[in-house]
């Protein structure tokens, strides 16, 4: 076993190590501790991502002696590498992005506090996407939603205390529904870790045993994921939590928290149910129409939005939509095309909501649109960066989300049923209803209008440009040389069950 | 069915706690209730998983001297389980308690709708 096996579990308990440390330092040693342990893990991440591609399988890494069932285990292949080297790069991206916002919204005796808990996020995350076990992974769910709760609540107005408390109802059911499920499915097996889960249960469907709880367990798992990443009539706290908090916790909370979710799920329906039952269970119907349902009624409530941050949040709604559409295809086509889509919104969104609130700085703080009239001029490297982040969302050829749009429907193409019609149409209207709020979002930036914020000799800090230059890369990476991307998530789903 | 639901009545009675706790979290309006309401779904959750450890006619897992026969007694892992879960919702507790104190701080009131409305007031 080389040394790069490690690497996941050591970057899991470094985290958690620094999290605590941080909690007695001083803010600006904890933000310094903090960038470096992103930036380790990033590159970890990176030496996991190549390990596994060079050696073309996954590894499993026994924690202690004990073997399983006896121990718990990690387990790393391709797509465990890319989602991780992607989730520490937006990470550090947007930190790097809001670190002024931090200052100005976060009193200053509790900053360092932030910081715990961007390491706590940090841990769950890692540990969400390399864990082998069922209940670790719960453990981990229940560690993500505190942290992302405290993300939401650090910042001490009305709002964003109201926003955590919806925020933390909302995730709480969730939970106790995945709890249940994790328990019911422990009566059947009598197995936490995942491959051994995986054998029990082939075995019970090809005996057709017990098919009525197996229904039941998957509908619980999922649907209790699916509250928790806000799929469709499970969106009301979306809005707010992304809104009212400061603008990293935005960009962590849009790109990475919910993602986490559907990663779980993901590896749920490969690893413990595995595909050929879950497809045959018909609840990827279920997550098909709440998708198609979320895509629409996302893209109405943010052309009904005036505020900036809200409009970009309920468009969260809708492209988390598109990824449960994709989930809902069952079929390979569908899984890459939502896995990719993962990455590339996590690289757009987090980018938007740090932009936005490099715009409302240089317009008094407000977020109206007709207070952000002309704030492209005023701050460029947010104006252009808004930019990019509206056009990939739209789907313009060149950015990004062109290619995740272009791979939803080649999958929708492949399924020769009645939802190749009803994709193939959603995404066309719902292409035109994203349009009609992100182009009007831009002219409105660069429409010269407004007197009353003549800063011309506004620079926006250097932390800020070297996130906004970063992330407009990685769109552009994403949207040009896609190819690779797509090979290394292809040959992750086939050695991932 | 219904000779099955009296067999297995701790899960049937589990799965009536957590409706109660899961309609409670939801629809009442005061801050204290919802985070009773939580406890009450987390506890019935608990009660599920720790009868399914349970096996007639066995004893409590804990050793006194002579050397165990694992058919004497009941399952452990659920337990553990129980544990480990009861660690997470006290802690989920706390932080809702924390936000409850300083909505109450600020608002003076527990009422979720009326600090809807004076946040909305606000702004």
């Amino acid at each position: 076993m080389d040394f790069v096996c490690n690497v996941p579990f050591f970057c899991i308990v470094l985290c958690l190590a620094t999290g605590v440390v941080s909690s007695v330092l001083k803010p600006k040693v904890a933000k310094f501790l903090s960038v470096t342990l992103v930036s380790v893990c990033l590159i970890g991440s990176v030496c996991v991502l190549l390990y596994t591609v060079n050696t073309g399988e996954s590894f499993t890494y026994m924690m202690g002696h004990f073997p399983a069932p006896w121990g718990n285990e990690i387990r790393a292949g391709v797509l465990e590498g890319v989602m991780a080297t992607f989730f520490c790069t937006v990470m550090l991206l947007s930190l790097l992005g809001g670190e002024k916002y931090l200052k100005i919204d976060i009193e200053e005796p509790k900053q360092n506090l932030y910081f715990v808990l961007i390491n706590l996020l940090l841990s769950s995350l890692l540990a969400l996407i390399y864990t082998n076990d069922l209940f670790t992974a719960y453990v981990f769910v229940e560690i993500n939603t505190i942290a992302a709760g405290g993300l939401i609540m650090i910042r001490s107005n009305g709002h964003s205390m109201l926003a955590a408390t919806k925020y933390m109802i909302m995730s709480l059911l969730g939970s106790g529904l995945l709890l249940i499920g994790i328990t019911l499915q422990y009566d059947l097996t009598g197995h936490l870790l995942m491959s051994n889960i995986q054998e029990s249960i082939s075995v019970l469907a090809a005996n057709h045993e017990y098919t009525v709880p197996l229904t039941v367990i998957i509908g619980l798992m999922s649907v209790g994921i699916a509250i928790k990443s806000a799929l469709f009539p499970f969106h009301a706290w979306l809005a707010d939590a992304y809104g009212y908090s400061t603008a990293s916790s935005s960009a962590m909370l849009s790109s990475l928290v919910s993602k986490a979710y559907i990663f779980l799920l993901i590896k749920i329906m490969y690893r413990v149910i595995g595909t050929d039952v879950f497809w045959d269970s018909k609840i990827t119907n279920v997550f098909f129409v709440l998708g198609v349902a979320g895509m629409l009624f996302g893209s109405f409530s943010a052309i009904k939005e005036h505020d900036m941050r809200r409009m970009i949040a309920f468009s969260s709604v809708a492209q988390i939509g598109y990824i449960y559409m994709g989930l809902g295809f069952g079929t390979e086509l569908g899984m890459v095309a939502a896995v990719f889509h993962i990455l590339s919104h996590a690289a757009t969104k987090s980018m938007l909501f740090v932009a936005c609130r490099g715009l409302s700085e240089v317009s008094g703080d407000k977020k109206d649109f007709s207070d952000l009239k002309g704030s492209g001029f005023r701050n460029k490297m947010a104006g252009v960066a808004f930019s990019v982040g509206a056009f990939s969302m739209v789907g313009v050829p060149l950015f990004a989300g062109f290619i995740s749009k272009l791979y939803l429907t080649s999958a929708a193409l492949e399924t020769m049923s009645v939802k190749m019609a009803v994709a193939v149409i959603v995404l066309a209207v719902s292409t035109i209803l994203n349009a009609l709020y992100f182009i009007r979002a831009v002219i409105s930036i660069y429409t010269q209008r407004n007197e009353h914020y003549r800063d011309a000799s506004f620079r926006p800090g250097k932390s800020f440009c070297v996130g906004m230059v970063c992330f407009i890369v990685m769109n552009f990476v994403l949207g040009l040389a896609s190819y690779p991307i797509i090979n290394a998530i292809e040959q992750g789903l086939q050695m991932f069950s | 069915m219904l000779g099955n639901l009296f067999a297995n009545y701790y899960e049937a009675v589990s799965v009536i706690l957590f409706g109660i706790g899961f309609t409670t979290l939801l629809l009442h309006r005061n801050m204290i209730k919802k985070i009773l309401g939580l406890n009450i779904m987390d506890t019935a959750i608990y009660l599920f998983l720790a009868a399914k450890g349970y096996i007639f006619g066995r004893k409590v897992p804990i050793v006194t001297g002579a050397v165990p026969e694992p058919e004497k007694y009941i399952n452990p892992i659920p337990t553990g389980l129980v544990l480990t879960g009861i660690v997470v919702s006290v802690s989920v507790t706390a932080v809702m308690l924390s936000l409850t104190i300083r909505l109450y701080r600020r608002y003076h009131t527990l009422d979720i709708d009326e600090i809807t409305r004076l946040v909305k007031e606000e702004m």
